[in-house]
């Protein structure tokens, strides 16, 4: 229900924006995913109305948005610094957007103490909005968007501002929370585990373009290129050349994997006869004495580091330019494997990657 | 280094202390000698009387210069205010060629000597066909005024966070209910400032006054005029002490007025959430 379509940001020579398309459907929960300066933020405002296309048209429900200025769009943004307003208290704030609407005060006292409930904070009304704590003024921030029962919710980073558990806390209420009122959320974030953890749907940008639009698990498992898989999580590349090629599968020739035949991943553009295969360091699995696998790769332990729940291992590989990445849970002993011991790594050839150059 | 540190410690609050004292010890002579029972100004005192204080509302050119102070300072200081709402908004929130040339402008009369541009004033008022007049002080005072009341007005403005404006269109205000809402509210404190600054100015201004005045004289003006006759001294004492401890009860107030107004728009959070 929103069409975003060949949009462009130009400041002069530079573009914020380049020719980016993408459409979000009703009821969805997209994610704009990006490092700074990609261009998500200003996608985000766009849609809002806090600023215009150079070229290319924002359609939300079937109506063209240009020209329309910001108050009069049927979305809310909940803005990274949550933008309270300090002179008033909760429910001023949160009543703040229906003043104009002019309802009759108890429906108006209803609807306040309906959202103040959405995002449990019955019975803070009262409290100044320059005394609340960051937590706080993100759900006054939610709270106030969310009774003007928008078309669309905006969310510009909402949570970057909040310590690690609070984060997690509020990752899950948001994704509830959206389940629960229904309506299309776009959410701006750098950090690929919120994206991850609350999408339908993910869209990856880099440098004002849009790199892959999909769910979280096929951005995850199957990233369109090198940018992409680098961005979301550790990812090992391997140099590969492309021997074969049709609509559902591709092969490729490696020197450490050997040939290697796996899904193409949409939007796989073959740029000439190289290609990227790629692994995540927690889908090679450590071979104990006595186990074996249909595939599997051996090496030399150069490195290894101890996170806690799990252990890095850095594996040279004979045929491979860089070594390998292994991320392997604790459980059986990988913390106690000595550096420069010999290791077999066991794989399950769907975890292969294939990204074109 | 610590010897020199220890020695500031010791010796700094004295520093300061004598330093105020110094600033502001002569400043009492004027209550100690406006109830004093001859007119020369000396120690010790001949008697205490507060005969001067009760002669000066019996002097109506004194009640009309202070009516005529009140006036130019109040009118004044709203125009002045109300150009530097302007002038601050346009600065802090667009970006228009001239910017630079428009700002230094404002604040050129901050730099020139008073002198020359109450007499330019003066001279560019005759040719306008404006007859001197309380009118004509209003502008003159406004012009001295403006820059001062800018710099409060600016940084008041980029004191807050520009998203709140932003959030307010959002949730569907229109760009006059956001700055009434919204930006004047938060802009409160430094409007008050402003007020406040551009008052006391024009109050103790003299210059432009005496070039610009027609027949109403303001209170420094009357002062001066009064500072001939030796007689009239102790008379000009009391007025005098009464205009201090007036703009101390006023300053003060205006003061607390600020901060509470700012204390309802910084945000202080908890650590907790």
């Amino acid at each position: 229900m929103i069409e975003i379509a060949d949009v462009t940001r130009s400041y002069g020579a530079f573009k914020a924006l380049d020719n980016a398309s993408l459409t979000i459907r009703e009821g969805e929960f997209f994610s704009l995913l990006g490092p700074s300066g990609c261009g998500k933020t200003t996608l985000l405002r766009m849609i809002a109305g806090f600023d215009q296309p150079t070229t290319g048209t924002i359609s939300i429900d079937g109506q063209p948005m240009d020209g329309i200025p910001a108050n009069r769009r049927p979305t809310n943004m909940v803005f990274q610094s949550y933008a309270i307003f300090p002179h008033l208290n909760v429910e001023q704030n949160v009543a703040y957007g229906l003043k104009r609407l002019r309802l009759d005060p108890k429906e108006e006292r209803r609807r306040v103490d309906e959202a103040l409930a959405q995002v449990s904070l019955t019975g803070l009304g009262k409290r100044g909005g320059h005394e609340l704590s960051g937590g706080q003024r993100q759900r006054v921030a939610l709270a106030r968007a969310l009774v003007m029962r928008p078309k669309v919710l905006l969310l510009d980073e909402p949570l970057s501002a909040l310590d690690k558990k609070l984060r997690e806390q509020m990752q899950v209420e948001l994704r509830s929370l959206q389940q629960a009122v229904g309506i299309t959320f776009v959410l701006v974030t750098h950090d690929q585990y919120e994206a991850l953890g609350m999408s339908d749907r993910i869209a990856v940008m880099f440098g004002g373009k849009i790199a892959q639009i999909a769910k979280p698990k096929e951005i995850y498992q199957r990233p369109v290129n090198r940018q992409v898989a680098d961005f979301l999580g550790g990812m090992n590349f391997v140099k590969a050349e492309i021997v074969a090629e049709n609509g559902a599968s591709i092969t490729v020739e490696t020197s450490g994997f050997g040939r290697v035949t796996t899904d193409k991943p949409q939007a796989f553009i073959r740029n000439g006869k190289g290609a990227t295969l790629g692994i995540r360091p927690e889908r090679l699995r450590v071979l104990w004495d006595g186990e074996s696998s249909k595939f599997e790769v051996g090496g030399k332990v150069v490195d290894r580091h101890y996170f806690g729940e799990i252990t890095h291992l850095i594996v040279d590989v004979p045929g491979l330019e860089k070594p390998l990445s292994v991320s392997e849970t604790n459980d059986f002993g990988a913390d106690d494997i000595p550096v420069g011991a010999p290791i077999r790594l066991g794989y399950d050839p769907d975890a292969l990657v294939a990204m074109a150059d | 280094m610590k010897a020199l540190r220890r020695l500031l410690a010791n010796w700094l609050p004295a520093y300061a202390f004598l330093y105020i004292a110094f600033l502001y010890l002569p400043v009492l002579l004027l209550p100690i000698f406006s109830i004093n029972t001859t007119a020369s100004p000396r120690f010790p005192l001949s008697g205490y009387t507060l005969q001067w204080y009760v002669d000066l509302p019996k002097t109506p050119a004194l009640i009309d210069a202070t009516e005529n102070s009140l006036i130019v300072g109040i009118a004044a200081s709203m125009l002045a205010t109300i150009l530097g709402i302007c002038a601050a908004r346009a600065v802090t929130r667009y970006r228009f060629p001239g910017q630079r040339a428009a700002s230094g402008l404002i604040m050129a009369p901050l730099v020139l000597p008073e002198v020359i541009v109450a007499i330019a004033l003066l001279i560019v008022l005759l040719q306008l066909g404006l007859s001197l007049s309380l009118f004509t002080v209003v502008l003159g005072h406004v012009l001295i005024c403006v820059p001062y009341s800018v710099s409060v007005l600016i940084s008041g403005f980029e004191g807050f966070d520009r998203s709140l404006e932003e959030a307010s269109a959002d949730l569907g205000e229109s760009a006059l209910g956001t700055f009434r809402r919204v930006t004047l509210p938060m802009v409160a404190p430094a409007i008050i400032s402003s007020l406040l600054v551009s008052f006391t100015i024009s109050l103790d201004e003299f210059i432009m006054a005496f070039f610009l005045t027609g027949t109403e004289p303001t209170l420094p003006i009357y002062i001066w005029g009064q500072l001939r006759f030796a007689a009239k001294l102790p008379g000009v004492l009391a007025l005098g002490t009464l205009l201090l401890v007036g703009s101390f009860i006023l300053l003060t107030f205006a003061e607390i007025l600020r901060r509470r107004a700012e204390r309802r728009t910084r945000m202080t959070g908890a650590a907790i959430a």
